[in-house]
C-alpha cells in the first residue's frame, strides 16, 4: 500500500541528462510524456503565431494557476518560477498532438500579452483567467469579468482568497 | 495548407504548405491561416459593451437598438443572456453574458479529494455527466500512471456512448421545442428518459452518477444489462425514422434551419469551436477517431460531418451520431471483456465490501481511503475526450497531496458560445432561437 508505483516515476526523470530540448527559443520539458514548452512573456505571442503557421491551428485552452502554496520543481532549467502561471494548450490536427505552453507571470506585474490576435477564440478564456486570477492580458479587446459579477472585489481562484465556510450547528463547534 | 490536407495527409513533415498536391506547390494559403482574425474583424459581430455603456446608449436616438434576451428566456437553455444589437429585426452584434450559474466548481475542486472530485465535476455538464467524471478520472490516472483492466475501459465506453445518446436526444427535444415542434420535444424526452433508466439501473442514479472513478468504475454492470440495453437499442431505429418524417423531411423544418447560422471551417478553428459545430463545416475531427482514448480504436464507427456549417447540418450530425453511438453500444454488448471492473491497486481502490467484514486491515484501508484519500504524485497533465459538445479537457495540477492543487475543466460549451455572435450576424431575430439551440450550450458547463 505504501510503496509508490515505480511506473509513475520513470517518465519524469530522464529529461535531466541530455542537452535541453528547445522549441522556438523556449526550453521544453515532458510531463507524463506530454510536451510542455516554457516561453517567457515576450516570446509567447510570436511563438504561438509561428506555431500556428506550422500547423498548431487551434488554441484549445488558456488556464491560470496560482502557485502561491506550492513551490514546484517542474519548471524548465533557466526559467525562474513565479507565483502565477498561464497555461496555453495548442493542438495540431495534422500531427495529432497537443502542446502546452507554460508562461511564468510575476505577482508584481501580472500582465501577459493577449493571444487574441492569433487565436480570437482565446477571448473568453483570457477573460476567465483575468476574472478569477487577476492576470491582465495586454491588448485584449474586452478585458472584463466574465463569470463573477461586474462589481466583484477580488479574484476567487487565487490561493489567498478564502473559500468561506458554513457554520456547523453543534454545541461545541466554533461558531464562526 | 488547406483543410482537406489537414485531414487526409497522414505523413507528418509537410507543414510548410509546399508539395501538398499532385500539381505541385500551392501558391496561396487559405485566408484563415494567414490571419483568421482579419476575417472575423471584418464581420465585426461581437458586441463588446458593458451594462453601463449600453444604458448610456439607450438615450440617444441611434438607428440601432440594443435589446436583452434572457437569462430567463425559455429558448436560452438555462441562464444564458444575450445582449443583441438590432437594426430593425436584423441582428448586428451580439454579446453573450454568462456567469449566472457560476458556483466556483473549480475552486471547490481544490478542496475535495480525488475520490470526492467526481461528485463535483459530474455536475458541470449535467446533460453528459459521465464525460465529466471520465475526463477527471483519466487526468488523475495519467498523473498516477495507472493502467486499467479492459473491462473497466469497456464499461466506461459503454456508459459514455449511452450518455451521448441521452444527451443528443435532449438536444433533439429542445431543438424541436425551440422551433415549435412540441411533439418532438415529447418524443425526445421520452427516448432520453428510457436511456436514463438504463443509466440508473447501472449506476444507481439518473444523473450526476459519480460512477466513473479513479481506477475504474464504482461497481460492475448489473445482471441482465445486455437484455435491457438491447431492448432499448432495438426500439430506437424505428423512432429515428419517425424523427426523419417529423423533422428532417419536413419543409418547414428545413426552411427554418437550412442556410441559417452558417460558419466556415476557418472561423470555427480560429474561435476554438469543437464537436458538432466544427464537424458541421465538413471538417472531420473527432477525438474518438483522431486521438483515440479508452478502446475507441477497437470499435467500428463513422465520424459524421456536414457540408454547409448551418443549423441543419448540426441537427443532422447529432441525429446521425445517435446511430453511430448505437453501433458502438452493440459492439460493447458483444465484446464486453470479462474481468475486473476496477484495478486492484490498493493505493487507489477500496477493498471489496466482503473483505471489510472479515479483515481488520481491509476495514482500516477502506476507512483511510474514504477519509484521507490517496496521494497523487506531483505533476500536471491535460487530458481531453470527445464529449457530445466537443473537446472536454481537464487540466490537473497535483502538489503530491490527496487533493488537486488546481483542477481546470475546459468546457466545450464555454468555448463554443463564442461562435454565437458570428452565427447570428445579419440574421433575423427569429433565427436567433434556432441558432442558440443548434450550438447546444449547457450552462452548467459554461459557468462551472
Amino acid at each position: 500500500m505504501s510503496d509508490p508505483d515505480p511506473a509513475t516515476e520513470e517518465p519524469v526523470a530522464p529529461d535531466s541528462a541530455p542537452e535541453p530540448e528547445m522549441l522556438h527559443g523556449a526550453p521544453v520539458t515532458y510531463s507524463r510524456d506530454q510536451r510542455v514548452a516554457h516561453p517567457n512573456r515576450e516570446q509567447l505571442v510570436p511563438m504561438v503565431r509561428t506555431l500556428r503557421d506550422e500547423g498548431w491551428i487551434m488554441c484549445l485552452d488558456v488556464a491560470g494557476v496560482d502557485y502561491l502554496a506550492h513551490p514546484r520543481a517542474d519548471v524548465a532549467e533557466g526559467i525562474a518560477p513565479e507565483r502565477f502561471e498561464v497555461v496555453v494548450t495548442l493542438i495540431s490536427h495534422h500531427l495529432r498532438e497537443r502542446l502546452r505552453l507554460r508562461v511564468q507571470v510575476p505577482e508584481s506585474d501580472p500582465v501577459v500579452p493577449t493571444l487574441f490576435e492569433v487565436h480570437p477564440g482565446t477571448e473568453a478564456m483570457e477573460r476567465e483567467v483575468f476574472d478569477l486570477f487577476g492576470i491582465s492580458f495586454d491588448g485584449h479587446p474586452d478585458l472584463s469579468r466574465i463569470l463573477m459579477p461586474e462589481d466583484w472585489q477580488g479574484h476567487p481562484l487565487r490561493k489567498d482568497y478564502a473559500i468561506g465556510r458554513i457554520p456547523v450547528q453543534f454545541k461545541d463547534a466554533p461558531s464562526r | 495548407m488547406t483543410i482537406a490536407e489537414h485531414n487526409t495527409n497522414d505523413t507528418p513533415g509537410h507543414h510548410d504548405g509546399t508539395h501538398l498536391t499532385s500539381e505541385g506547390a500551392q501558391e496561396m494559403d487559405r485566408r484563415a491561416f494567414s490571419g483568421g482574425v482579419e476575417v472575423l474583424r471584418e464581420v465585426g459581430s461581437v458586441l463588446r459593451l458593458s451594462e453601463a455603456e449600453a444604458g448610456a446608449d439607450a438615450t440617444d436616438d441611434a438607428e440601432t437598438t440594443i435589446i436583452n434576451m434572457g437569462p430567463q428566456h425559455p429558448s436560452t437553455h438555462g441562464v444564458l443572456r444575450l445582449m443583441l444589437e438590432l437594426d430593425g429585426e436584423t441582428v448586428l452584434r451580439t454579446k453573450p453574458v454568462i456567469g449566472y450559474l457560476h458556483t466556483g466548481m473549480e475552486k471547490t475542486g481544490e478542496t475535495l479529494t480525488y475520490l470526492q472530485g467526481g461528485t463535483n465535476v459530474t455536475r458541470m455538464d449535467y446533460a453528459a455527466p459521465i464525460f465529466n467524471e471520465l475526463v477527471f478520472s483519466l487526468a488523475a490516472e495519467k498523473l498516477l500512471g495507472l493502467k486499467l483492466p479492459p473491462r473497466a475501459v469497456w464499461i466506461r465506453m459503454l456508459l459514455c456512448e449511452l450518455n451521448r445518446l441521452t444527451s443528443h436526444f435532449l438536444f433533439l427535444a429542445t431543438n424541436g421545442m425551440d422551433l415549435g415542434s412540441s411533439s418532438m420535444m415529447i418524443y425526445g424526452w421520452r427516448e432520453r428518459e428510457e436511456g436514463l433508466r438504463i443509466l440508473e439501473m447501472i449506476t444507481g442514479l439518473r444523473m450526476n452518477h459519480n460512477f466513473v472513478r479513479v481506477g475504474g468504475t464504482a461497481a460492475d454492470l448489473p445482471d441482465g444489462w445486455q437484455e435491457r440495453l438491447s431492448t432499448y437499442l432495438e426500439s430506437i431505429p424505428a423512432r429515428l425514422e419517425e424523427y426523419e418524417v417529423l423533422m428532417t423531411n419536413q419543409p418547414i423544418w428545413r426552411d427554418r434551419l437550412q442556410g441559417v447560422g452558417t460558419i466556415s471551417t476557418e472561423e470555427a478553428l480560429a474561435l476554438g469551436a469543437t464537436g458538432p459545430i466544427l464537424r458541421s463545416t465538413g471538417y472531420a475531427w473527432d477525438l474518438r477517431r483522431e486521438m483515440p482514448y479508452l478502446a475507441y480504436d477497437e470499435v467500428d464507427f463513422d465520424v459524421i460531418v456536414g457540408t454547409y456549417g448551418d443549423c441543419f447540418d448540426r441537427y443532422a450530425i447529432r441525429l446521425n451520431e445517435i446511430r453511430e453511438s448505437m453501433k458502438i453500444l452493440w459492439q460493447c454488448i458483444e465484446n464486453m471483456p470479462a474481468g475486473d471492473y476496477r484495478m486492484q491497486d490498493k493505493k487507489v481502490t477500496p477493498p471489496p465490501r466482503a473483505r471489510i467484514d472479515e479483515s481488520m486491515e481491509a476495514l482500516i484501508h477502506h476507512f483511510k481511503i474514504f477519509t484521507e484519500g490517496f496521494k497523487v504524485p506531483e505533476g500536471e497533465v491535460y487530458v481531453a475526450i470527445e464529449s457530445p459538445r466537443g473537446e472536454l479537457g481537464c487540466y490537473l495540477v497535483s502538489d503530491g497531496s490527496a487533493k488537486p492543487y488546481r483542477m481546470h475543466i475546459r468546457g466545450p460549451s464555454f468555448v463554443n458560445l463564442q461562435v454565437l455572435p458570428h452565427l447570428m450576424h445579419g440574421r433575423l431575430l427569429a433565427d436567433a432561437v434556432a441558432i442558440i439551440s443548434s450550438v447546444d450550450p449547457i450552462m452548467g458547463e459554461v459557468d462551472r
